[in-house]
């Protein structure tokens, strides 16, 4: 069955009791079990929950992986694979990434003496240097976050392998529509299910999906101890996103390319950044491992000075100023001042991240209004 | 952005839906900054001191009073769903039936009588036929899309003409320039259920019909998951309805009314799939040989396919065909093949539904009756959801080589 059949149907079985055709959300914290010693199939939600089971039993079958684990948040899913490291451990990590899986490994993890480098990953050779002999996860993001920097998961895949290491991939601005990691040769997807999977800005959620039955069985552990687990009406909502993903996503990829191509053309906006340009330094590897779309993420850098450039995002009318990406509707953000304001600022300056840089997240809306929204913003921050 | 209604009737301005299904009557600024509307589980709603209680009642400041007469959020849902009708007012209900019930209870009184096509819901037909008809209300069924027998079914009396368009699960299309011109001769208000178009395919209120009622739980919500009606048209003409809406109480519950909510976030996204499916699928199915008839008016052999053409912009996902030389049984038979679409009534959700009309909704009927209403031994009515339509039009293949 094609992708959007499997997205509705797969995990999603009528419920055998009563045939509702969506099945039950179940809120029940623990279950009544058949005699001391004799297990059901479940016992205590933290452990696992019907609902959740449904969302991560679809996940996992879109992600060609053997099983998914959803989580309370996307930063408590990357938690739980930074959970496999010990002490001593090495994390090589690509530099165009979320600022809080920056802080994570910077800051939290630093504590627990693993250490983590950050490299660029969309320049294999330099990122190869940056392994050592301690190396046990390289963690990338494809598409970037904020530059939209593209990295080749099987190269790296590759990489990881010969030094004994993991690939993990944070794959939420490809979603799995356009690109499937673990088909790639990674060991573990994971997914801020508050962005695409989710869909309408309306549910906190993180997954994890993998290839490995026994990797799965030592992250459910991790994640069975420490309890950062997906609630019922969180799982519900996304398995009610994964219904229209692919359709949202093809949609905003469309709008989103047509932008891309109208801000490159616009003298006002420089540095478009979007992997569909040809322009794109990874467009030759997008098109080979990102289907049909090149995601619905784009940055830009406002030929302005910073004043205009908190003055263009306040402006728009439609587009709203917020963080967080991937909904229905459109969001747009200055990564300096928001989703990256955990970066040190030497560290933003060196990747790129100016404070002209605009990330913006294309949503649902017809294109012809998202252009008039910007290009009107853009001549109020100029006046 | 489109927010505004057109202004040329029959010219309807679809551009723009998409950009109105996401936005379209929500506050740009909500509550606590958040990027969505949230959910008030509230039965009531509280005053400062008496004299806020004193200016509610005296001078109508607009505000919430008690659940039953409405919902923060509920208002939301009625400001997008009329805007996408391009109407002034939306009054939210429980259920589509709901709607069509109290819509009719409000305008309707002892001696007064409707006009309605005969090709309907079973159960509309019934609630006009039998309960309506209990309090004194005649209703005149006329075949469908005949409008010199409707014109002539009018009486002094005659206080509505309604119809359903496109009809369940017949797909006639009513030509709503001539439904409407038979309205305004006579001095009689028109209402159309248009479950079945949508909005992103038809809008009645362009066309000069009053009021537009919608199962929501259908394309509107478009996820199997919820029941709610609607009933679309001018804020004064309906003061009666939300009044009785508040007395009756058949009112959506805060947390259906979110779900409705998110649902229209799609909308014009699933339609736009429905409509690629169902046309794909009656395609498909028309050029097999083992199927007698399909309805469909997205197809050039349907009846009503010109002025389908002329009044839509799509033709949504349900299609209804007939198997060649097929009995009940034999036709039950590739129901039961069918892999994808799962057995069940409604329509209109992202998961493919099918029934056999004979069984699912004509199961108490006599075989007169149901041939009298159009219903076939062999009849099929199949909703295409958003699956991808050739993992649909494989699984109808197999289940018809069975």
């Amino acid at each position: 069955m094609h992708f959007r059949t499997r997205a509705i149907h797969v995990g999603q079985e009528p419920d055998s009791a009563t045939g509702a055709v969506v099945p039950p959300i179940h809120l029940a914290a623990t279950y009544v079990q058949p005699a001391v010693g004799q297990w059901g199939p479940y016992d205590y939600s933290r452990s696992g929950n019907p609902t959740r089971k449904v969302f991560e039993t679809t996940l996992a079958d879109l992600e060609s992986g053997c099983g998914a684990l959803a989580f309370s948040s996307g930063m408590a899913a990357i938690h739980a694979v930074m959970m496999l490291l010990e002490p001593g451990d090495h994390v090589l990590a690509s530099w165009d990434l979320y600022g809080g899986t920056y802080r994570l490994l910077h800051r939290i993890l630093s504590r627990n003496k693993i250490e983590a480098t950050f490299a660029p990953s969309d320049n294999l050779e330099r990122f190869a240097q940056a392994i050592r002999p301690n190396t046990r996860l390289i963690w990338i993001e494809t598409p970037g976050n904020p530059l939209l920097s593209i990295t080749d998961i099987a190269a790296c895949a590759q990489l990881a392998h010969q030094h004994g290491a993991l690939l993990g991939v944070d794959s939420t601005f490809a979603t799995p529509v356009l690109t499937r990691p673990l088909e790639l040769g990674a060991d573990i997807v994971m997914h801020s299910a508050t962005k695409y999977l989710g869909g309408h800005s309306d549910v906190l959620g993180g997954a994890l999906v993998v290839r490995d039955p026994e990797l799965l069985q030592r992250l459910w552990t991790i994640q069975n101890a420490t309890g950062g687990v997906m609630a019922p009406l969180e799982a519900f909502l996304c398995s009610r996103g994964l219904k229209t993903l692919e359709l949202r996503v093809r949609e905003q990829c469309q709008t989103a390319s047509i932008l891309a191509q109208r801000l490159a053309e616009h003298p006002r906006f420089r540095r478009v950044y979007y992997p569909g340009l040809p322009t794109h330094p990874g467009y030759a590897i997008a098109c080979r491992q990102m289907h049909g779309g090149f995601g619905a993420m784009i940055s830009f850098e406002l030929d302005s000075t910073p004043e205009q450039a908190k003055r263009f995002v306040q402006s728009t009318q439609i587009i709203q100023l917020a963080v967080s990406l991937g909904a229905v509707e459109s969001l747009i953000e200055l990564p300096a001042l928001m989703s990256h304001a955990s970066y040190e600022p030497a560290e933003r300056a060196a990747r790129g991240i100016s404070d002209c840089l605009v990330r913006l997240s294309v949503g649902l809306e017809h294109p012809d209004d998202l252009w008039n929204d910007l290009t009107q913003a853009l001549q109020k921050a100029l006046e | 952005m489109s927010f505004e209604k057109p202004v040329s009737p029959k010219k309807t301005n679809f551009q723009g839906l998409a950009t109105l299904a996401v936005h379209a009557g929500e506050a740009r600024q909500k509550a606590e900054h958040s990027i969505t509307d949230p959910i008030f589980c509230a039965a009531t709603y509280t005053f400062e001191h008496t004299q806020a209680v004193l200016e509610y009642l005296d001078k109508k400041v607009p505000r919430e009073e008690y659940g039953r007469y409405g919902n923060p959020t509920e208002k939301v849902v009625e400001r997008k769903l009329a805007a996408l009708e391009g109407g002034e007012t939306a009054i939210l209900f429980s259920t589509g039936m709901a709607a069509i019930a109290i819509f009719l209870l409000a305008k309707l009184q002892a001696g007064d009588e409707i006009v309605l096509f005969d090709e309907c819901y079973h159960r509309t037909r019934e609630f006009c036929t039998k309960v309506l008809g209990r309090f004194g209300v005649v209703t005149h069924l006329v075949p469908a899309c005949e409008y010199q027998k409707m014109e002539s079914a009018i009486t002094p009396r005659t206080k509505l003409l309604m119809s359903e368009s496109p009809t369940n699960p017949h797909m006639s299309v009513v030509d709503l320039e001539q439904f409407v011109a038979i309205g305004r001769r006579h001095g009689i208000e028109t209402v159309i259920d248009a479950t079945l178009a949508t909005p992103y395919n038809l809008r009645p209120l362009d066309w000069g019909v009053d009021y537009v009622i919608h199962s929501c739980t259908k394309y509107l919500a478009g996820h199997n998951d919820l029941l709610a009606g609607v009933v679309i048209g001018r804020t004064e003409a309906l003061e009666p309805v939300r009044k009785l809406r508040g007395v009756i109480g058949a009112i959506s519950d805060p947390m259906n009314i979110y779900l409705l909510l998110r649902g229209l976030k799609t909308f014009a996204l699933r339609m736009e799939r429905h409509n690629q499916n169902g046309l794909a699928v009656a395609q498909f199915l028309a050029n097999h040989p083992r199927i007698e008839r399909v309805y469909y008016p997205g197809l050039p052999s349907h009846p009503y396919y010109e002025v389908a053409r002329r009044t839509m912009r799509g033709f949504g996902g349900l299609v209804t065909f007939l198997v060649k030389d097929a009995d009940a049984q034999q036709t039950a038979r590739i129901v039961d093949a069918l892999r994808i679409p799962r057995i069940g009534p409604s329509f209109g959700g992202v998961e493919s539904l099918v029934e056999q009309p004979i069984i699912m909704s004509y199961h108490d009927f006599t075989p007169a009756e149901r041939r009298a209403v159009g219903i076939y031994d062999n009849m099929i009515r199949l909703s295409c959801g958003v699956e991808d339509p050739q993992d649909l039009i494989a699984d109808l293949q197999q289940a018809l080589e069975k």
